[in-house]
């Protein structure tokens, strides 16, 4: 039996419910329970090919581009499971934004990016205000205000990074997935990344996918280490890194294996 | 004995090999050749042939039995109304059946069973289309088409190049990546806001390139032509696409098989010019391909 000390205490921004995954014949996440404190970081840790991003793809239905992938069990949004018959994935993906591993600014201008979420719902008047307020939540509005025209590509990998955070924040989403966001930066790119993520989760809850031990214990508030499709131990991130429960945890977070 | 040789030095056995290789060196450039040769010849004999009928009359005049006289007025108009309606028609139709073969046709038999049809079509001889178009276009959409039309023409003809542009888009959309499609469906876009506005515009210089290479395949398309009744002979040019017409190919077809030699001359005339309309067709292809390469 897994260790399971994260409770929501009824405000949970989601919460799942025996969910499961299978690619195929091939079964990636094995019935995980859990539940995401609203305004708190959560990370997903865990050995390559444990099914953490697998996890976070459910959280905003992207497994359903996959056309292998199939999920049962339930994840509740708001009370809502997200994989009712009713519920229309393009809705959920604009409540539940993304940010991928690698950088993946469309080829146009930084403007055209961040505006591009707001106008797919229409013709946003205050389109300008929504830009400048994204990049700055961002902390990316100082070293761009004065290109915004300029093509996206130009920008370095960890501002494109950042770009792609206003990009998401600009559709005001309620709860934001990271999939290790950090992995493609250099550490200087990755401290603002982590500094970012402890300035949004005022407004917005997180949960990070991450190969890198130390940044789980940096910016996360509660941690959980899956090993092969299996939630093995979610506690209070300190917990996990000082004292785990579960043997399996420790030998992982101590860099016994994995 | 062998103390003078160097202890680094290529012993005979490795002499041997090399000269094994060089052998094989020499033979794959003798392959090159023959293909690159030959064309250089027949280019340059068509040049000697064709040069001196390249008059401004021979561009404003209509085919005549006098070869002095002779020009290919109706050959020109009919071969750039044939790749302008060719082009309006293949060209949607191709990027549609690219779109939906790749952002939306589910992965299944159906979707293999059409793959590798339009694979297959594309392979096809070109005078099976010309059948098709006979029977089709000229006799059973009669009234739509008015027979041996032009319109008839640039629709088998655009049915010829369908499934090269099919491919070709396919390929271009398929090189959009996954990266771009996954941020857009990430922002809450639908299927259609993320082909509008990332995957049609991204893959657009690949599809533009496809359809330029498609067309001038289509240019000097002469067989399917010939079967649904363009005219060999033709003394006026195509008012709307239900006139009858001729095109480059068909002429130099005509003019080759006479036996006179200015004919000829008028024949190798022509040809220069379907091919400086091919290279130009090529060349622009080439300019788009790395005018908006991309770098992800």
């Amino acid at each position: 039996m897994p260790t399971i000390r994260v409770k929501a205490d009824g405000d949970a921004a989601l919460e799942t419910r025996d969910v499961h995954v299978h690619y195929d014949d091939a079964e990636a996440i094995k019935g995980i329970t859990m539940e995401i404190p609203r305004n708190r970081v959560v990370a997903l840790i865990g050995p390559s090919g444990c099914g953490k991003s697998t996890l976070l793809r459910c959280f905003n239905r992207m497994n359903d581009l996959v056309p292998a992938a199939r999920v049962t069990g339930e994840v509740l949004f708001q009370g809502e499971n997200l994989y009712a018959d009713h519920v229309d994935p393009v809705e959920v993906r604009r409540r539940i934004g993304m940010v991928f591993q690698k950088p993946n600014p469309f080829p146009k201008s930084i403007y055209d990016n961040v505006a591009f979420g707001p106008r797919l719902y229409g013709r946003p008047k205050d389109l300008d205000d929504i830009v400048e307020r994204s990049l700055r939540q961002a902390a990316l509005w100082d070293e761009v205000k004065d290109r915004l025209g300029h093509n996206a590509l130009g920008l370095s990998g960890g501002q494109q990074q950042r770009l792609c955070i206003a990009r998401a924040l600009a559709v005001t989403p309620e709860v934001l997935l990271m999939d290790e966001p950090a992995s493609a930066l250099d550490p200087i790119a990755t401290a603002k990344i982590e500094e970012l993520i402890q300035e949004l989760v005022e407004h917005y809850t997180i949960v990070i996918v991450t190969h890198n031990m130390q940044q789980a214990a940096r910016v996360s508030h509660f941690t959980a280490y899956l090993y092969l499709g299996d939630l093995v131990e979610y506690d209070v991130t300190d917990t996990i890194f000082t004292a785990p429960n579960e043997k399996h945890t420790e030998d992982y977070v101590t860099g016994r294996f994995g | 004995m062998s103390g003078k040789r160097h202890y680094l030095e290529a012993p005979p056995e490795l002499i041997a090999r090399r000269r094994r290789g060089k052998v094989f060196q020499g033979l794959c450039l003798a392959a090159t050749l023959v293909g690159v040769v030959t064309l250089v010849v027949l280019l340059a004999d068509i040049l000697v042939d064709g040069v001196k009928w390249l008059s401004p009359t021979f561009f404003t005049e209509f085919p005549s039995r006098l070869p002095a006289r002779a020009g290919i007025k109706s050959a020109l108009y009919g071969t750039v109304w044939l790749m302008g309606l060719v082009a309006l028609i293949s060209f949607p139709l191709g990027v549609a059946a690219a779109v939906w073969l790749e952002e939306y046709a589910r992965k299944g038999w159906l979707q293999t069973a059409i793959q590798t049809n339009i694979a297959n079509l594309a392979g096809v001889p070109s005078i099976v289309y010309g059948i098709l178009g006979l029977a089709i276009f000229v006799r059973w959409m009669f009234a739509i088409t008015g027979g041996r039309s032009v319109i008839s023409g640039a629709l088998t003809i655009s049915l010829l190049v369908l499934p090269i542009l099919i491919i070709a888009g396919q390929e271009a959309i398929r090189a959009v990546p996954r990266s771009i499609r996954e941020a857009s469906y990430g922002l809450g876009a639908t299927k259609w806001q993320t082909v509008r506005h990332h995957v049609l515009p991204n893959a657009m210089p690949g599809i533009l390139t496809g359809t330029i290479l498609a067309l001038s395949r289509a240019i000097g398309e002469t067989a399917p032509l010939i079967m649904i009744g363009a005219l060999t002979f033709i003394a006026f040019v195509p008012d709307s696409p239900r006139d009858q017409f001729t095109v480059l190919s068909i002429q130099v077809y005509n003019w080759a098989s006479r036996p006179q030699d200015d004919f000829r001359g008028l024949a190798a005339a022509a040809i220069i010019v379907l091919l400086v309309l091919l290279l130009s067709m090529n060349a622009l292809a080439i300019w788009l391909r790395n005018r908006y390469r991309k770098e992800w």
